[in-house]
């Protein structure tokens, strides 16, 4: 039983309709399931699965596609009642007297007079528009979509610099403004230290480990990846610094990027000069040698720039553990569980910053490290396929996402990697980062358990023991409840590190010479 | 304070653009979110979208789209005279037949078109039965012409033929002239396609008999039948003056009853007229419509003007015009499928495409788009109240204006959204709401539902790209 509907005019987002897709497939008896807008790869997606219709082949953009295959009619009938369940919220009648749901800023803002904050995440070549309109109506952006030219970058950050909005993104996953988390955030303590970060899970590292060592925040603004570029010159870094300079629940400042472009780097330090409250600068991977006349404290990794802060906050430092010896001497032990030809580690993660930390903590030690984050030739993957040594990857990069959520938001993505791993008889370990917090999987470890017990099985039928290392970037406020996914890992055996960095350092000690 | 800092001292109140997700987690965090009923503007074509801020930026629109919409509002309607189409229509001829919606060849025409043709030829006396009509139809003898480009409208086939008697508006504001046909009621009509003795009698009694009557009554009257005070009032009795006409119809049976009575004509005749109009709740019908195309006409042809000034269907084709483009001038696309109740022993394939030239009301901003103040209406094209002032409140969004000539009670009086511009339409992606009847496909059958349709929207993305040529 197969068949193809078309609704005219019917548009959802992808993230919802991919979630949908997903959730349907898991019926019994369902074989394939498409449930998308009729874009042209859609279309081709659905020629490829065998159920394009001519009614799909003339449908457009704007056009929901519900295809489902089943074993038979039951199944199908099931499969269509949960797709019109799942989809249903959005046709939810109105109650009494409540106004329309609007389907512009404009006509939104004539219902919410007082909004002072858009979160857009529309598909990117309309994004740019979206965030005009709202810098128009005097809001604020979180523009969490990608795909927006640097043209209209700039075009939108001088306009928001023109208005004293914020423009954070486009591409930024994270912020939180006044303790409430926009898109990917986690919940930590109120405090006194301001972050602002260039990058996603960068900015959530540091106010996590904020946060585990007693610290607390009091706004983490995003700016975007490409903020630093020599195209932007900085101008949300620039705007977000003067805005936490004169706030007064603002003590202490955390600029986090990877290393600027040199002339906006000159920019972004000259205004730290003018700023009279202490500044922690953190360039990920940046360059430790390069000597500067600023006052501000220059530390180069995400935990450190943390724990700067906190000493500077003047925070009880009794949170401060310099290493967690128990850790260390588990993973001695586990090290000699080893067979000679397992020697390398495979880092498979969902924080594409915590991806690049991991590759500038492990690259002085390991000869020879690829990952599809390494700027230098020399580093970078070729392919995300078919490689051997030590592997780092971001399954966050666009390589892995087209046409699919983040991993961040399914972490089902990177399953069949973990098991893909498991069958090579050089690798020794594997290294996973989980994100907790808003925006992110309600279980991420959870869907992700039963691949680490088949991976380890895989190991162990071939005669080999395969070790695991595990971070979760959360806090015990977040809403996952971070002592239940630390504990299903730790029954599994996996080595949990308290940070991003601790998690490298692991490896360190069990793989380097 | 920097707008930055103010933000750190404020409450968040957020607009979610986008996934829904980021708005459960803020919501899960107790903040005020608004979710957008987001997709992508014009229809996700970047073409369109570039084409749609252009000239939303530009003031010369803008003046331009303001005064189509005044003079829609200004224009004043009356019932000035009743009289056979050649006498009056500009352009009529002998071997002439006007028919609704844009242009089309006899062979394209649609079921009920072509039946109420055949009706036409035969009421005429050109053909003696069915199938000469058909072949007179066919042979190019008769020149077939929309409605809209005489300055006439009719619903549904909308069939004007050069004997009919048409009502006569003239607008009071602009001097201009706009026509329509007696309704005829409801059954077998010419208008669903019917052509059976029965329809062809009655069209000889509407000439022969009703509208000498009614012209001999209309001559007693010096400034004719106010109609756009009988459309004022009708919507607060819930009327929207396209499938709901019952108010109306009593106001004007109450208006012109005295006239008729006050003429020569014999008694029995007089009882019949009245009892004609009695019996027909539509009749207001052809009087409403005419007196919106009076003032859309009088609203045509204002440079830079992006108002629609004509929606019209002929079972095949849906067209649009635009004032600010040419006078005959016509944007179509295949019309769509009514969506609505199905009268018993009726399926939804019956159904002929969208037909009629009824959709002027909604043009002029009445019809569907003061539904909400309809109530009657809504349970007969299958919705709820809710749904209906849903519809009304959102007609707002795409046009330019409030008419308070035409208010609606449930919008707390709020005026009519009138002035359909078509950057507004191509932006945000929402389409007039036009309700109405369903005529069978096949010819003479009659009229099998109700219910809701839109005009494609490829006949607003064919006039934008005309327009910013």
């Amino acid at each position: 039983m197969k068949n193809t509907i078309i609704r005219k005019n019917a548009y959802y987002d992808s993230v919802t309709l991919m979630s949908l897709s997903s959730k349907i497939l898991d019926l019994k008896g369902v074989e394939e399931a498409v449930v998308s807008m009729a874009t042209e790869m859609n279309k081709e997606l659905l020629q490829n699965v065998g159920l394009a219709t001519e009614e799909s082949h003339n449908a457009g953009n704007n056009d929901l596609i519900i295809a489902i295959k089943a074993e038979n009619e039951n199944s199908y009938e099931e499969a269509l009642k949960l797709a019109e369940e799942l989809l249903n919220p959005k046709n939810k009648k109105k109650s009494k007297g409540k106004e329309e749901i609007p389907k512009t800023i404009d006509m939104a803002m004539k219902q919410f007079q007082d909004a002072n904050l858009a979160v857009i995440s529309v598909p990117g070549k309309f994004a740019g528009r979206e965030a005009r309109k709202a810098l128009e109506n005097n809001l604020h952006v979180m523009l969490f979509s990608d795909n927006v030219t640097l043209e209209e970058e700039k075009e939108l950050k001088e306009i928001a610099r023109e208005k004293g909005l914020l423009v954070m993104g486009p591409d930024c996953g994270t912020a939180s403004i006044n303790n409430i988390g926009l898109c990917f955030s986690n919940e930590v303590r109120k405090g006194n230290i301001g972050i602002v970060g260039a990058s996603g899970t960068g900015l959530q590292e540091v106010m996590v480990q904020i946060h585990r060592l007693g610290g607390g925040i009091s706004q983490a603004l995003g700016t975007g990846g490409r903020d630093l570029k020599e195209e932007i010159g900085g101008i949300m870094m620039i705007e977000s610094l003067k805005a936490l300079n004169r706030d007064e629940n603002t003590e202490v400042i955390v600029l986090v990027s990877k290393p600027p472009a040199k002339s906006v780097e000159k920019k972004i330090l000259e205004e730290v000069k003018s700023v009279e409250k202490p500044v922690v600068v953190c360039f990920i991977d940046g360059n430790r040698e390069e000597e500067n006349d600023s006052k501000a404290a220059f530390v180069y990794g995400l935990y450190e720039a943390a724990k700067k802060a906190v000493e500077i906050a003047g925070i009880d430092k009794k949170g401060i553990k310099e290493e967690n010896s128990k850790l260390f001497e588990k993973a001695n032990e586990l090290k000699k569980i080893l067979k000679p030809e397992q020697k390398y580690f495979r880092g498979l993660f969902c924080g594409g910053t915590l991806c690049a930390e991991a590759l500038s903590i492990l690259r002085g030690k390991f000869d020879h490290i690829k990952s599809n984050v390494a700027k230098d030739e020399r580093e970078k993957l070729e392919s995300i396929t078919g490689y051997s040594g030590n592997i780092l990857i971001d399954l966050g990069e666009d390589e892995f996402t087209v046409g699919k959520p983040h991993p961040m938001i399914e972490p089902t993505l990177r399953l069949d990697k973990i098991i893909e791993e498991a069958k090579d008889e050089e690798v020794a370990l594997i290294l996973l980062d989980f994100e907790l917090g808003y925006g992110s999987h309600d279980d991420p470890v959870g869907v992700t358990i039963k691949a680490i017990k088949e991976a380890k099985s895989i190991a162990s039928s071939n005669g080999r023991q395969l070790i695991f290392v595990a971070y979760i970037c959360g806090t015990d406020k977040d809403k996952q409840d971070y002592e239940k996914q630390r504990k299903m890992l730790e029954e599994e055996g996996v080595l949990m590190a308290e940070s991003n960095m601790e998690a490298a350092n692991i490896v360190i000690e069990i793989l380097s010479n | 304070m920097s707008n930055i800092n103010k933000l750190f001292s404020e409450e968040l109140k957020i607009l979610n653009i986008g996934t829904n997700k980021f708005k459960d987690d803020l919501e899960l965090q107790g903040q005020k979110v608004l979710q957008l009923d987001w997709a992508p503007p014009a229809g996700g074509d970047i073409e369109i979208l570039e084409i749609v801020d252009k000239l939303s930026s530009r003031e010369d629109i803008k003046e331009a789209n303001e005064k189509t919409v005044e003079i829609m509002m200004n224009s004043h309607p009356i019932l000035a005279d009743v009289d056979k189409a050649i006498n009056v229509i500009p352009g009529m001829k002998d071997n002439m037949i006007l028919h609704s919606g844009p242009p089309i060849e006899w062979e394209r025409m649609a079921g009920p078109m072509k039946g109420a043709i055949i009706g036409a030829l035969i009421y005429e006396r050109l053909a003696k039965d069915e199938e000469e009509a058909k072949k007179i139809a066919a042979s190019g003898e008769i020149e077939f012409a929309p409605c809209n480009e005489h300055c006439t409208v009719g619903p549904m086939a909308g069939i004007v033929s050069p004997s009919m008697p048409v009502h006569v508006i003239y607008n009071k504001t602009y001097g201009n002239y706009s026509y329509c046909t007696i309704n005829e009621g409801l059954g077998k009509v010419l208008r669903y396609g019917a052509f059976n003795d029965e329809v062809i009698e009655r069209l000889k009694w509407l000439e022969n008999e009703f509208a000498p009557t009614i012209k001999k009554a209309l001559s007693n009257i010096k400034d004719g039948i106010d109609i756009k005070s009988i459309i004022s009032q009708g919507v607060h009795m819930g009327d929207e003056c396209h499938n709901r006409n019952k108010a109306s119809t009593s106001l004007f049976f109450r208006e012109i009853t005295p006239y008729i009575l006050e003429t020569d004509v014999d008694s029995a005749i007089v009882k019949r007229v009245l009892k004609f109009m009695k019996e027909n709740d539509h009749y207001f019908l052809n009087l409403s419509m005419p007196a919106c195309k009076a003032a859309t006409d009088a609203a045509h042809g204002i440079e830079n003007s992006t108002i629609v000034t004509t929606m019209a269907r002929n079972g095949v084709d849906f067209g649009i015009r635009v004032s600010g483009l040419g006078k005959n001038q016509w944007f179509t696309a295949p019309a769509n499928m009514i969506k609505g109740l199905m009268f018993p022993g009726f399926k939804e394939e019956d159904a002929s495409p969208d037909i009629g030239d009824s959709s002027i009301t909604e043009t002029m901003g009445i019809g569907g788009f003061v539904m909400g103040g309809a109530p009657a209406i809504v349970q007969f094209v299958g919705g709820t109240v809710e749904d209906a002032i849903g519809y009304s409140e959102q007609m707002y969004e795409i046009t330019v204006g409030e008419n308070t000539n035409y208010s609606i009670p449930t919008l707390d009086f709020r005026g009519s959204a009138i002035g359909i511009d078509i950057i507004k339409v191509m932006e945000k992606g929402i389409l007039p709401i036009i309700n109405t009847g369903m005529a069978h496909r096949v010819a003479g059958i009659g009229q099998v539902g109700a219910g809701l349709v839109n005009p494609p929207m490829e006949c607003f993305k064919k006039a934008i790209l005309e327009f910013n040529k």
